[in-house]
């Protein structure tokens, strides 16, 4: 096939499409990943029982915020990354945002205890099981976060394949957050981070064999 | 200075080739031909400079950005310079291209400039080696037979689906994920 035919093959009765394909597929990610969370967190794990009093607490919503940062800063990295040739200025700066905050209060929450308090702020009562929980959690988003991908362009499928990972690590450990009874900053800015980063490395294991077009 | 940028010949180029794409992106099939014919010389002599010890292979590579860049179109941003996208998936393709045949001297300097990919063009369509028409007919019915009638025979969507006995909706799905499918058997038959 010579190439001007190829071009008449593509070009003729080329339709309009949806120039916010990769808006669309990626909050439809978070969308259906949620939704698949709290359908396996209901079924499995079950809400809090004292969630209608720890809304009420400044530390849920510290942790609700962190987790929502996350998951505002992959969205954002995983949009760029779908896109050739888009720009990743500002990326890093956004995923270390959040970061910086949690381990802010972690840290002054850490430095202002009691030192055999200490591993019990860190460790709390939950730390061998959260980080597989929220990973657990993470899976209708990761299986959803890498076909929005796939749809899309990534020139970087190791990269975009860890910023859809990360994606779906946040959306999971969001809800996570109705299910979890701890609330100390170190807790969360050490084990919520180890759960989130689980599927996020599985991502940029995958994204160079799913990721590529 | 703004001015000053604009006069610059392949700048100007660019914002014409931004405009047609535009027009195709919003169902301007006329527009986004002129669109892939003006690009195809750009990816010609982009690729053709940075082959040059496989002369043979610049215009299979050549279709298979222009599948590529057809297929991912919904990816592009308004707000982005158009040679920053399409230069990014040139090199992509450049690159998956020389992976996949094992060409490890990979001129790393020479890809990065996205600038350049208008600055160049070439008219000089070489013979393709892969035949197209042969993939296209290894393709199940359901994405080839959309593809042969719409777009090569120049039926409509709706005498196609008489033609076929498939739905409207589904020859349009049929071409759509049968040039996607096309483009994933060229990865594969390299």
């Amino acid at each position: 096939m010579k190439t001007d035919e190829l071009i008449r093959l593509l070009a003729t009765g080329a339709d309009a499409v949806d120039t916010h394909a990769a808006e669309r597929r990626l909050a439809g990610a978070v969308g259906y990943g949620a939704v698949g969370a709290l359908l396996l967190m209901f079924a499995l794990l079950g809400v809090r029982a004292d969630l209608a009093q720890a809304v009420s607490s400044p530390s849920f919503w510290l942790k609700t915020g962190f987790v929502a940062g996350v998951l505002a800063a992959s969205t954002f990295a995983a949009w760029r990354l779908a896109r050739p040739g888009a720009r990743l200025a500002g990326v890093p700066a956004a995923l270390a945002a959040p970061l910086a905050v949690i381990w802010a209060f972690a840290a002054y929450a850490v430095l202002g205890a009691d030192p055999a308090q200490r591993a019990d702020l860190v460790l709390g009562a939950t730390w061998r099981w959260c980080p597989w929980l929220i990973a657990l959690l993470s899976l209708p988003a990761f299986v959803a976060a890498m076909r929005a991908m796939q749809g899309l362009a990534p020139t970087r499928p190791r990269l975009a394949g860890a910023a859809a990972g990360l994606l779906a690590g946040a959306t999971g450990a969001l809800v996570y957050c109705l299910h979890c009874p701890e609330s100390a900053p170190p807790f969360i800015g050490l084990w919520y981070v180890v759960g989130m980063l689980v599927p996020a490395l599985a991502g940029a294991a995958l994204g160079e064999r799913l990721l590529r077009w | 200075m703004q001015r000053i940028e604009r006069e610059n010949p392949w700048r100007a180029r660019e914002d014409r080739l931004r405009e047609l794409l535009l027009a195709g992106l919003s169902g301007d099939s006329r527009r986004y031909q002129a669109f892939l014919e003006e690009l195809s010389k750009h990816l010609r002599a982009f690729l053709r400079k940075r082959l040059p010890s496989l002369p043979d292979e610049v215009e299979d590579l050549v279709q298979e950005a222009l599948l590529a860049i057809h297929n991912q179109r919904h990816t592009y941003d308004q707000r982005q310079p158009l040679s920053a996208w399409v230069h990014a998936i040139a090199r992509y393709k450049l690159v998956d291209f020389l992976r996949r045949r094992a060409v490890h001297d990979l001129p790393n300097e020479a890809l990065d400039a996205a600038d350049e990919i208008f600055t160049t063009a070439d008219a000089d369509a070489a013979e393709a080696r892969r035949d197209l028409h042969k993939l296209l007919d290894e393709l199940p019915d359901r994405h080839r037979l959309p593809i042969i009638h719409t777009r090569l025979d120049g039926h409509s969507v709706e005498e196609a689906a008489r033609l076929t006995g498939m739905s409207v909706s589904a020859v349009k799905i049929g071409v759509h994920r049968g040039l996607k499918a096309l483009a994933e058997k060229i990865r594969g038959t390299r």
